[in-house]
């Protein structure tokens, strides 16, 4: 069911100001791909235009094509809703309902919408998302307890199982563990390999060796100056940017020479 | 009188730098000397002795005594605190003092108002008064059934037309609204929150007259003056209680492929509902005690009136307010029963105010593990 993403000649706007610029680059299904770059070099809008969540900020809009699965994100008849149904995300701060327990935050996907299901079959879903976020041995005698009431490492958890609960077929990823402790981080690196057997993932992150170790392809987004939007600068399998990449700025920026 | 702090900042036992044996300089800076626990409480009562002693040898009256014992232990603490400790102590201490005294004249009017309603009240409250209207009573007896219902039907209405058209406002404006009609719409909202209570009395009634003609009168009608006021207190604390939900709630159910309208209903409204529930009743409270709209327009009468669309309603406001002010021959009884209103509103207002503690305990978000 994971699909991949074609993305052609994409521009991002935040109203006059252009964030990014001219992107083209095909997200191969049922892999890990990361995005690495500088601060502001659009890597985080770039993400959120795959599933139009930027069209949150008032004033955003994007030119160009996205296709998933063949199917264009910004065709005029197409909803904004339906296209996250499809393509989750999980965002920096792990963000839990606070009002709901465990359990509600898990199908909070469903319930949120309304969607009628028995409790026999709501108890699978919840139990197989726990289960593939690796959370479930860890929170099963306390499903009712408040999903706030967690650690941030298990409520990063808790998260992604929300987001898979609700069956997308591309999971984003905005440093998910930019916020974690070591100990954490290591366990979602478990899961996203985990997780990339049946989804196509996009992780944006800032650790150069978290890229290396968990995605199979990786883009390098770059400024071309202050004030100017961000380019892709270069896209190609991990082990072949981060041992011999074709720019020199890749290599740079990856070596720690950057700025 | 012991001013708070002062607990975490002394030790028993003024000695001074204590250990003995030779101190390097930095741990002997990291003493100094303080004054005993006891020391303010001492300063305080030595202050009310100089101080009732002065009023009774000049004759000043107990007000002059309070005023003279405070200024005394607020010098005397600072001079004490000066030469014992150091300046930034002594700063520290005078302030203390000084933040109690106005805690303290701050909590008096509350204080003196609640004791002279009760003490005043009490004595009115009895079956009778609960049960019986005014009807046809003069003198001894009745009671303010008629207007316990007649505010009850009154501010119920009024919340019920305020909190849908108070919440939808405030939705509009921090989750819809941009640009001109936004910034028109809180602009009217601050104007209305100044609106002086008889122009909204006047407004219904001028309303009213319109429809029904002149010298009309109906709960109806004050519900409608009431919600006039209680519209903007309504927006108002719901836009701040939405305001504070945290932007990532709504992307993190955005990214569930949930709907925004299904989002306000379920995560926006839902996680600051019971900051609603509190702002909803402190407005209720504000208004329920409202007697010049509804003097003007529901007017009084001595009969239960259960129909807010047809004819006079008393509330317990209005009858408040001429029970005492047109008492009749003899004056004790109608005097008293003002009284018994007087208390038995503030204690609607406090029921109210349990009753939102509780919704807002019930629908906070949960934390613990």
């Amino acid at each position: 069911m994971a699909k991949s993403i074609d993305v052609t000649d994409l521009d991002i706007y935040y109203g006059d100001f252009k964030a990014v610029e001219d992107v083209n680059v095909t997200i191969p299904a049922k892999q890990v791909t990361a995005f690495i770059g500088p601060s502001g070099c659009g890597k985080s809008t770039f993400l959120r235009a795959l599933n139009r969540m930027h069209e949150v900020i008032p004033g955003a809009y994007v030119d160009g094509k996205v296709l998933v699965d063949g199917q264009d994100l910004y065709a005029v008849e197409v909803d904004p809703v339906a296209v996250r149904r499809q393509v989750g995300m999980v965002f920096q701060r792990p963000n839990p309902f606070p009002t709901m327990s465990i359990y509600e935050n898990v199908i909070a996907g469903m319930r949120l919408n309304n969607k009628k299901m028995k409790k026999s079959e709501a108890d699978d879903v919840v139990e197989s998302a726990l289960r593939a976020a690796d959370l479930w041995g860890e929170v099963n005698e306390r499903l009712a307890r408040p999903g706030s009431g967690l650690s941030g490492g298990q409520q990063q958890r808790l998260c992604i199982a929300r987001a898979i609960a609700v069956q997308p077929q591309v999971l984003l990823m905005d440093e998910p563990c930019s916020a974690l402790d070591p100990i954490s981080t290591s366990a979602i690196e478990d899961l996203i390999h985990e997780l990339k057997a049946n989804y196509t993932i996009v992780i944006v992150t800032h650790n150069m060796q978290q890229a290396a170790r968990v995605s199979d392809d990786t883009a390098f987004f770059n400024l071309v100056g202050t004030g100017k939007p961000g380019r892709l600068i270069e896209f190609g399998e991990t082990r072949k940017i981060f041992s011999n990449p074709d720019e020199k700025a890749t290599e740079d920026y990856i070596s720690g020479r950057f700025g | 009188m012991t001013p708070p702090t002062q607990t975490l900042k002394q030790r028993p036992g003024a000695d001074g730098p204590r250990g003995s044996g030779p101190l390097n300089t930095q741990d002997q800076a990291l003493h100094t000397r303080t004054l005993p626990r006891f020391a303010p409480l001492g300063l305080l009562a030595a202050a009310t002795a100089v101080s009732v002693g002065i009023s009774l040898a000049l004759g000043w009256n107990r007000a002059a005594m309070v005023v003279v014992a405070a200024i005394l232990y607020l010098v005397a603490i600072n001079l004490v605190s000066r030469s014992v400790e150091n300046g930034r102590r002594a700063t520290d201490r005078t302030v203390t003092g000084l933040v109690t005294i106005a805690f303290l004249i701050a909590l008096l009017p509350l204080t003196t108002l609640l004791y002279t309603v009760l003490s005043n009240g009490l004595g009115a409250l009895s079956g009778e008064f609960f049960s019986a209207s005014m009807r046809n009573i003069i003198g001894e007896g009745g009671g303010i059934y008629h207007a316990i219902w007649g505010t009850l039907i009154v501010t119920g209405l009024a919340t019920l037309m305020s909190v849908p058209i108070g919440v939808f406002t405030a939705i509009y404006l921090v989750e819809y609204g941009k640009g001109a009609l936004a910034r028109w719409i809180t602009f009217l909202v601050d104007v209305m929150t100044g609106i002086p209570s008889i122009v909204a009395g006047l407004f219904a009634y001028a309303l009213f007259v319109l429809f029904l003609g002149p010298g009309v009168r109906s709960g109806f009608g004050g519900a409608v003056a009431l919600s006039v006021l209680m519209v903007p207190v309504v927006v108002r604390a719901t836009e701040e209680m939405l305001k504070l939900v945290p932007n990532e709630l709504r992307e993190a159910s955005y990214a569930l492929g949930v709907p925004r309208w299904r989002t306000i209903v379920k995560v926006v409204l839902r996680t600051a509902s019971a900051g609603i529930a509190t702002g909803v009743t402190l407005a209720v409270a504000r208004v329920i005690g409202e007697t010049a709209p509804l003097l003007v327009i529901a007017g009084s009468t001595d009969s239960v009136n259960f129909n807010p669309f047809d004819g006079r309603m008393a509330t317990l406001p209005v009858f408040t307010f001429y029970a005492y002010s047109e008492p009749g021959v003899p004056a004790e009884f109608s005097v008293e029963r003002a009284w018994g209103a007087a208390l038995v509103l503030i204690l609607i207002v406090l029921v109210l105010n349990l009753i939102a503690r509780l919704i807002s305990r019930a629908y906070s978000p949960k934390t613990g593990r």
